[in-house]
């Protein structure tokens, strides 16, 4: 890798700015739904990545496709933790806040750092929008962002000024002013411009006249940093000191599809994946259908029942069946997912959570989905349920759930949310040779072939693809014998059945990794979480020990079967608090479970935890190390 | 189909199946007297005529009596959940294109709660057999009205009898785009075997509606249409190329007015009557299923009901256009190891060089 200060001799910096070195920066880019700011924000990401800063973002974009522009209903937003050490969140508050309208100003300004860099397109403040945003008052002038580092730039018209000769029309012109902003911020973070000219050159390679603007308005955006003397200083973020390898920046719906693929292979199985549209668990079927090559099969289903039932339908023929939704969606196919756990063939099935009940916050993030994962079917259906931690976890979850669904023949539930899906972070890419096989055997063997008899170990029956000369059988969602697979309403013959399904899954415990733990395993608090909460957690706990608080955390990977020693471990602290963003779901189980005391941390707010919440939750519960 | 080959016999010649054959060693549970004994009988009969290999057949079906047919045969099956049956075979033939696959349903699997399954499956066209027995009857849930009812049936849900409209299931067929749409009667065993092989023989999605007595909670129920006093002048027999006539003799036949309207006619050389020649030959293979349609829409009592082929067209299958598609973007593949989707776009190096 090129090192920081090679990068920058393209573009040399005036002697009259100093460069002040800071190792970790928060920024967050808003504006209008149509202003570009997701763009804008991967742009920067990209550049951030390639420097070699640790990183974590956070968009955060409204439901509506195109709410009315200038209204608060249609701010886009996208925030992007950068730093020289290792990064956990995409950080609580914003050192720097970009508004691009007084709609992006109003709902944003409330999370910048007291202090904090505010820059503000002032091209975007005319009386309609400051009232579209609900401001009585204009906020440039009322002394309402007194406190920050205010820059007042009108980027609008610096874009048309730079533009006014390209031949662009006055819409596609105001349309790159993101790049103004982009330039700006480069500029700020001592960022070399070549590879974002590249970067842009590739995006708009079908309207090269796009591309061109585009860069044009981009270095426009960075000389003004640089002459204009606006700011005073630049920044750098070093590289961090990360292990080394190759990186790619990824998001959380792209590592899933990436490891469900991964799985497959790892299998020796077929993938065959079947969706339906829902947000934010769409990109996951869009990833697996452009992944043809790697044996991947897609279909979108007529809904989200057909798409469950297709996912078990091809599972039946041999394949890894797969479907992918969010919770209104994982309502609909319950009823199939039963089918499949009493078929005993195996599938996953992913939750990218949103908030909820019913349509709830569709772009938003939460984890109010637990109990309907760990119970929302009908009748005795036990099912392991597995969640992800980090955009790049959801990789490694995935294959865990593909290796968990065909070693035990049973559905897998595969527990992410909208912060993980859309969030990013540098992914280590791993080697072929990290990542062990689990190859599938297929039944073949006719003699004694009895439909429900089960392996000693894994209690998981036989899977036996159709086609596979005199073992046809017939399957179904009634009750079975516990042997034969024919349909029996024998009393016991149900229960024993019923039991039998538990341990299967129980059985699980037999084969998991390492139960996550970071810090002591005794002490006075134990913070447990499980999935995308796991960066706020770790990081706070780090950040209470330092002071010297008396706190440890774990985080859940495996919520159904739990892990084997997460009891004892629980039972060797004074207290248990469960951070999570629902109204206290795990804690339920866990008390419920272990006959423990637990208490929630409960969050609901369609946001992420910040760390300084989950800070001060441990400040009150926990001691200092004497 | 390749299907029509061996059935499991280790190497030697094909040896002459029976019926027996594709039965399994499962009590068949149906009321007695119930219409699905004969359906089964002639899928098994049809079966064993085209010596269709049991290990590469599945039969998939929802929740209802007629549901229950999975467990008879000795092929492959699942008894999956109610009205699922169309999206469960869609799953497997996408993932198993290799895979013969047969889907059992009824009024109320097929058209109520399932009605959206199959539709789409059919606009599809997925290459899948589909049976669905209508006897316009819930029976497994004791006799409530279903949605091929009769306007007015009395049931234990409608004690005033209903008030909804009944379904055509092949006007839904049709509207839903299906390229070989048919219609038979569990008591007319030669028609309905002709059917089934016709069926087998379809590339694509094969629908056919089958009329089935419910002796239990639906009795005769198509009396009206199938009694054997009455069905050569209420049944419109469809035979590719032949005249759309009807009647003891023939001597009835169906024609198009001039503004699109269907209309009997008598058929004949007198005076009055419309000659043999000027009555339109039945064509499945019309492109436009408006002809199909028309077709469908004949209705007891002011029309006789079709009962046959009423459309068989060729059309792509979405299993072969989905196999297609993968196979291309195999070939155009740079790379199909695993670790090239890793390494997919912008990629850098790190941690070396960092102090
Ligand atoms: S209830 Fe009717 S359809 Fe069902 S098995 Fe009995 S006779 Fe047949």
């Amino acid at each position: 890798m090129q090192s920081q200060q090679e990068s920058a001799s393209h573009t040399p910096i005036p002697a009259a700015n100093p460069i002040e070195e800071v190792d970790t920066v928060v920024i967050r880019f808003c504006g209008d739904s149509g202003d570009g700011m997701q763009l804008t924000g991967s742009e920067f990401t990209k550049v951030s990545a390639l420097a070699g800063n640790d990183l974590s973002t956070l968009p955060d974009f409204p439901a509506e496709i195109r709410a009315p522009a200038g209204t608060i209903a249609g701010v886009s937003g996208f925030q992007l933790q950068f730093s020289s050490r290792v990064v956990f969140t995409p950080g609580d508050q914003p050192d720097v806040l970009v508004a691009m309208n007084p709609a992006a100003l109003k709902s944003n300004l409330e999370d910048l750092k007291k202090g904090g860099s505010l820059i503000l397109n002032t091209g975007a403040f005319t009386k309609g929008n400051i009232t579209k945003a609900t401001y009585e008052t204009n906020p440039l002038e009322d002394g309402s962002l007194d406190g920050y580092k205010t820059y007042k730039i009108d980027i609008t018209k610096l874009t048309k000024e730079c533009l006014k000769d390209s031949g662009l029309n006055s819409k596609s012109i105001d349309r790159c002013k993101n790049f103004f902003a982009l330039g700006l911020t480069f500029w700020m973070y001592n960022r070399p411009i070549e590879p974002e000219v590249e970067s842009i050159n590739k995006k708009f390679a079908k309207k090269p006249e796009l591309a061109k603007a585009n860069i044009q308005v981009f270095k426009a955006g960075y000389h003004y940093g640089e002459t204009a003397e606006v700011f005073t200083e630049s920044f750098e973020v070093r590289a961090a000191d990360i292990p080394p390898g190759r990186y790619r920046n990824i998001m959380g719906n792209s590592a899933t599809a990436i490891g469900l693929v991964t799985g497959a292979q790892l299998a020796g199985v077929e993938l065959f994946f079947a969706g339906y549209p829902i947000t934010p668990a769409s990109s996951i079927l869009h990833e697996l259908s452009r992944y043809k090559a790697f044996g991947a099969t897609t279909f979108q289903a007529e809904d989200e029942i057909a798409a469950a039932c297709a996912a078990v339908g091809g599972s039946f023929g041999g394949a890894i069946g797969m479907t992918a939704s969010s919770g209104p969606g994982i309502a609909l196919k319950g009823e199939a997912l039963g089918l499949a756990l009493s078929l005993e063939l195996p599938m996953v099935i992913v939750n990218v959570q949103r908030g909820g009940p019913s349509t709830g916050l569709p772009t938003k993030t939460e984890q109010s989905d637990l109990l309907q994962c760990l119970y929302g079917r009908n009748g005795e259906s036990p099912m392991p349920v597995i969640a992800a931690m980090t955009p790049s976890d959801c990789f490694y979850t995935a294959i865990e759930a593909v290796r968990i669904a065909i070693k035990y023949m049973t559905p897998v539930m595969l527990m992410t949310d909208g912060y993980l899906a859309n969030g990013s972070e540098p992914w280590k890419l791993p080697k072929k040779e990290d990542i062990k096989p689990f190859p599938t055997t297929f039944r073949t063997d006719p003699e004694g072939y009895q439909v429900y008899a089960r392996d000693e170990e894994t209690l998981a029956r036989a899977w036996v693809k159709p086609g596979t000369p005199g073992l046809a059988h017939r399957v179904g969602g009634l009750e079975k014998d516990a042997l034969t697979g024919n349909v029996s309403y024998d009393p016991h013959n149900h229960e024993a059945m019923c039991h039998t399904r538990a341990a299967k899954v129980m059985a699980v415990q037999n084969s998991m990794g390492e139960l996550l733990m970071n810090g002591p395993d005794q002490g006075d608090l134990l913070m447990v979480g499980w999935g995308s909460t796991y960066g706020a957690i770790t990081k706070a706990t780090n950040l209470m020990q330092d002071e010297g608080y008396s706190v440890s955390s774990c985080h859940l990977r495996w919520i159904h079967p739990f892990h084997p020693k997460l009891g004892a471990l629980l039972k060797r602290f004074k207290k248990v608090v469960v951070a999570e963003m629902n109204l206290g779901q795990l804690v339920k189980v866990l008390r419920a479970e272990y006959l423990i005391d637990c208490e929630p941390l409960c969050k609901v707010q369609g946001k992420p935890f910040k760390v300084i919440e989950i800070c001060n939750k441990i400040a009150e519960r926990a001691g200092k190390v004497s | 189909m390749g299907t029509t080959t061996t059935n499991g016999n280790k190497g030697g010649l094909p040896v002459k199946l029976t019926r027996k054959d594709y039965q399994s060693d499962q009590d068949v549970r149906w009321c007695p007297g119930c219409g699905d004994y004969a359906i089964l009988a002639q899928v098994q009969k049809v079966f064993a005529e085209l010596n269709i290999n049991r290990d590469e057949t599945v039969f998939v079906s929802g929740i209802g009596c007629s549901s229950r047919f999975p467990y008879y045969m000795n092929t492959y099956g699942m008894h999956s959940i109610h009205g699922r049956a169309p999206a469960f075979a869609t799953g497997l033939k996408v993932s198993r294109p290799d895979l013969n696959v047969w889907v059992i349903t009824g009024d109320g699997d097929g058209l109520s709660i399932g009605g959206n399954h199959l539709i789409h499956c059919l606009r599809r066209n997925v290459d899948l057999k589909i049976i669905l027995f209508n006897n316009r009857i819930y029976g497994l849930t004791k006799g409530q009205y279903s949605p091929t009812s009769e306007l007015g049936k009395r049931s234990p849900s409608t004690p005033l009898g209903s008030t909804d409209n009944p379904f055509n299931p092949l006007s839904i067929a049709l509207g839903a785009g299906a390229s070989f749409v048919a219609r038979s009667i569990d008591t007319d065993v030669k028609h309905l075997q002709a059917t089934l092989k016709r069926a087998a023989a379809h590339k694509g999605t094969a629908f056919i509606e089958v009329y089935q007595n419910c002796n239990v909670f639906n009795d005769l129920t198509f009396i009206n249409v199938t009694g054997k006093d009455v069905k050569a002048d209420r049944q419109m027999p469809l035979t590719h190329g032949q005249p759309l006539v009807f009647g003891k003799d023939k001597d009835k036949g169906i024609r198009m007015t001039p503004n699109g309207i269907p209309e009997i006619v008598s058929v004949g050389d007198g005076d009055g009557q419309v000659p043999l020649s000027e009555v339109p030959l039945h064509d499945e293979t019309v492109a436009d299923p408006g002809y199909a349609f028309m077709l469908g829409q004949l209705q007891h009592p002011n029309f006789p009901v079709p009962i046959g082929v009423l459309r068989a067209v060729e059309a792509p299958t979405y299993d072969e256009m989905v196999a297609d598609q993968i196979q291309l973007a195999k070939s155009q593949a740079k790379a199909t190891d695993i670790e090239s989707l890793w390494h997919m776009g912008d990629t850098w190096d790190a941690g070396s060089t960092a102090e």
